[in-house]
């Protein structure tokens, strides 16, 4: 596989700020914009510089059609077409009309794609004396109906369901999943492998914001002075990356600041790199913040107006001068004043938070603290003030929003009654029948119930939780167990899948129809490209057949699925964002065919998405819109409804702050798995195990990002391995 | 005066409650979520006696050890219990004893008006900030778990 970055490094496209006005004009909402004369540069000056990848022997003349899609490797939402010849893909192509990408894609995004290569599943299978075999699909789909019955029979029948999904499935996919799950059996345990990869994010951007969703747009990165890098590996988001590297090389390129305890490619390129000792991002953040008080650095105007918690975030941080964090740290403490000096002096600040903080000791804390940075100095919802809590897996954004991780579809809050009956009005369904008496099953527990015998049905779709979940060994011995009938739906026969009693084969990137939400809230069509190979189904037509089968029904007796495939289950979707800060509205199929992918919220009014959050300062904190009431970061407790009205929030943003912390494993107490208490994140739990992508290309690049978050630089892929809790 | 006799007990209840978490923690090893929380909070209720020491010390010259009224301890946690029913039984033993840290607290709180000791009130004050977060992580615990614990499993 070809280093990209060095191989475009004679095709660099350096670029510069535009000016102020055409800032200015970026700062206007969607429709004044479209009003403004036509001199003025509306679009980003970043230039289009269209890469191909083409097999081998394959020249563009050869190829028969080029099908819209996007990246199945990363959560960016880099756009591309795929190449078909004759019913096969052979390569792919980046969009130059897309505001994401402008033409420019990573080249493992050619491993993207599915193949239809020998080892796919072609057939479903099922486990006959100890055997899977293959089977027709009735044959499968009946086995499992009948098993969900007899489960779903006696009391507590919800409770012996659960599903756990993965990084693969499309918008239209993860919701209808969500509504099955959510309405039809009626049951709290659905989560995804985003609990492994970013659930620290979404958690951070509830606590401050009050809901999930990035404040920031990949086009501030042309507007910013100063890019600030919370965690190493920027450069695994390689477009995003090339765009700020173009900046840098551009005229009046922005600082560069990168925290990373690696001696990585990012900490090469930043002016000022903070090589902090493992588990000490808060007291650093704590530092910088004590600094831009101390320079009265802070936007004392935005803070009062816009946050609450200015006092308490000035009485912790006191105790932490930059001497004091130097000591915690390991770093000198004259790099963390010259990181203050950036950050305090900087006019349009952008930040991304990457995996070094989400999978550290204090994880929400840490990130929250990036959140404060951002509120302290001003620098969100204008051109180049943005800020990325940056997610994994391609399918990350979207599983989080309609509710097939650990959240109620739209972004709702389950604390809030009015949220649970908007559902339930949407559905037509019993309020009482959504589980919402406490947050959705989050992931190990979910293995921790089926370990327990109380789940008798997982259904694991898009995912491999034997190789990517932390305690591999336990995970695995629960899988087997006797009274768990397991379901796998997978492009091949994984590990997991080898485990199963029902084996769905499903169809791939580019073999299926849908939308994909990326990091930046663009959202994109995938059209098919190609048939999936065998008998493969698409994962929506799957999820269809077993509501069909399971003959799920409204309060009326109508059925309670009442999409058939990817364009009316987007327009079921629609319905379910309508008024919630990820509004989806006005967003169709036709207006993503062809064009540039549209961010939310959108609505049909607006006719434009909106390219940043919280502009203004009016956050997403009023009690009735909040996705959350609440947690403390410390220990995960919920303040409750009762507590938050009391904070009288009305769109301010939250300043959450923390004292540090030594993680449990520096108590020493052998090397425990330990979880964020917030998000339920896992912590100590990823092994970096090289795999090779020429080992690789059979699983195909979307796998690959599946196992740990995001295919590593340089092949390296991380592959969790198991660790035991009796030795602690 | 009775102050040292509240002082001793809610520095015995912390010292029970810190090995509880502890107790807590080793008795369910496969529960994910259970080792930092209940690491930390044996840590943060270890720390919270130590600040009473002083204080025992300050006031038991003027308390008599045999004015110590009987049955002011009782032990309100025997060891852990397995299974979820058994976490969610665990769990609500431990709450029990929270709750009585807390009261002792509110109690030596308002000893320490009587007592114009503004320290002492400070830290009694500080512990029970504390141990309101500690009541409020296992009242959400163990509402996670009740479901499950009481109609679905078997």
């Amino acid at each position: 596989m070809p280093e990209p970055i060095a191989d475009h490094g004679g095709r660099r496209t350096p670029y510069g700020p535009p000016g102020g006005v055409e800032r200015l004009a970026a700062a206007l909402p969607g429709r004044l914009r479209d009003a403004l004369p036509s001199e003025i540069g509306l679009g980003s000056p970043w230039p289009v510089r269209v890469d191909t990848f083409l097999d081998e022997g394959v020249t563009e003349a050869d190829v028969g059609a080029w099908i819209q899609n996007v990246s199945a490797t990363h959560s960016s939402g880099d756009a591309l077409d795929i190449a078909v010849r004759d019913g096969r893909i052979v390569g792919v192509r980046g969009r130059s009309a897309d505001r994401v990408n402008h033409g420019r894609i990573d080249p493992r995004d050619r491993y993207g794609p599915s193949t239809g290569d020998g080892a796919r599943l072609t057939s479903p299978m099922i486990r006959q004396e100890g055997r899977l075999v293959e089977c027709d699909w009735d044959t499968a789909m009946d086995a499992v109906a009948r098993r969900s019955k007899e489960l779903l029979g006696p009391p507590g029948g919800w409770g012996r369901v659960g599903f756990y999904t993965g990084g693969r499935l499309l918008l239209e996919e993860h919701y209808t999943l969500a509504v099955i799950a959510k309405a039809g059996i009626a049951t709290p345990h659905v989560d995804g492998s985003t609990r492994v990869g970013d659930a620290t994010a979404a958690a951070a951007l509830r606590a401050s914001f009050g809901a999930d969703g990035q404040p920031g747009s990949y086009t501030d990165v042309d507007h910013c002075d100063a890019i600030a890098l919370w965690g190493h590996d920027m450069a695994e988001s390689r477009v995003v990356w090339e765009r700020m590297l173009d900046r840098r090389l551009g005229p009046r390129p922005p600082a560069m600041i990168a925290v990373d305890s690696r001696d990585a490619q990012v900490a090469k390129e930043a002016d000022v790199h903070l090589p902090v000792r493992s588990g000490t991002n808060v007291p650093l953040m704590n530092a910088l913040m004590h600094e831009l008080i101390a320079g009265n650095r802070v936007d004392a105007a935005y803070v009062a107006r816009h946050t609450i918690g200015f006092a308490e975030l000035c009485r912790v941080v006191e105790a932490y001068p930059p001497k004091r964090a130097a000591e915690i740290c390991g770093v000198p403490a004259a790099l963390i004043e010259q990181a203050a000096e950036i950050l305090g002096s900087c006019e349009r600040l952008v930040s991304a938070v990457l995996p070094g903080f989400y999978r550290s000791n204090q994880a929400t804390a840490a990130a929250c603290q990036v959140n404060n940075l951002h509120l302290l100095r001003g620098m969100l919802g204008r051109p180049g003030a943005g800020l990325f809590q940056m997610t994994g897996r391609p399918a990350g954004q979207h599983a989080r929003e309609t509710g097939a991780t650990g959240d109620l579809p739209g972004m709702r809050n389950w604390e809030n009654p009015d949220h649970v009956r908007e559902l339930a009005e949407l559905w037509n369904v019993d309020p009482a029948a959504i589980p919402h008496w406490g947050p959705p099953t989050h992931a190990m527990q979910i293995f921790r119930y089926a370990e327990q015998g109380s789940i008798r049905l997982l259904w694991v779709s898009a995912a491999d939780p034997v190789v990517s979940l932390p305690h591999a060994d336990r995970v695995r011995s629960v899988l087997e167990s006797e009274g768990l009938f397991l379901v796998v739906q997978d492009l091949y026969l994984t590990e997991t899948a080898r485990l199963a009693d029902v084996v769905l084969p499903a169809a791939g990137w580019g073999e299926k129809p849908g939308t994909v939400t990326g990091a930046d809230r663009s959202v994109h069509l995938c059209e098919r490209a190609v048939e999936p190979p065998g008998e493969a189904r698409a994962d929506l037509d799957i999820f269809l057949d077993y509501a069909r089968r399971m003959d799920f029904r409204d309060r009326d007796g109508a059925p309670l699925i009442g999409w058939h495939d990817a364009e009316s289950a987007f327009e079921a979707w629609k319905a379910c964002s309508k008024g919630r800060p990820c509004d989806y509205t006005g967003i169709t199929y036709e207006r993503l065919r062809g064009g540039s992918g549209v961010q939310w919220p959108c609505t049909p009014s607006s006719g434009h998405g909106a390219e940043r959050l919280y502009a203004g300062g009016r956050f997403a904190t009023d009690s009735g819109v909040c996705q959350s009431f609440g947690h403390d970061l410390a220990t995960g407790a919920e303040w409750g409804a009762e507590s938050y009205l009391a904070k009288e929030a009305r769109g301010r943003a939250f300043l959450h702050v923390v004292d540090y912390e030594p993680s449990s494993e520096a108590i020493g107490d052998g090397r425990p798995l330990y979880w964020d208490p917030v998000s339920k994140q896992p912590i100590y739990s990823v092994a970096t195990v090289p795999v090779t992508p020429d080992a690789a290309p059979d699983a195909g690049a979307a796998e690959l990002a599946e196992v740990g978050g995001g295919a590593e630089a340089d092949g390296v892929v991380p592959v969790e391995v198991s660790q035991r809790l009796e030795e602690v | 005066m009775h102050l040292a006799h509240y002082l001793r007990l809610l520095h015995r209840s912390q010292t029970a409650l810190a090995e509880a978490f502890r107790e807590i923690r080793r008795g369910h090893p496969h529960e994910p979520d259970m080792y930092g929380v209940c690491e930390r909070l044996a840590v943060q209720c270890r720390d919270q006696a130590r600040w009473l020491e002083p204080f025992v010390r300050r006031y038991e010259p003027w308390t008599s050890p045999a004015q110590e009224p009987e049955r002011l301890h009782q032990p309100l946690f025997a060891g852990t219990r397995p299974g979820g029913l058994g976490l969610l039984r665990d769990l609500h033993d431990l709450y029990l004893l929270v709750t009585e840290c807390d009261i002792a607290c509110a109690m030596i709180a308002q000893g320490a008006l009587g007592a114009r000791d503004d320290e002492l009130l400070d830290v009694v004050r500080r512990c029970g900030g504390e141990l309101a977060v500690q009541l409020l992580w296992l009242r959400t615990r163990m509402r996670h778990a009740a479901p499950q614990a009481l109609v679905v499993a078997s």
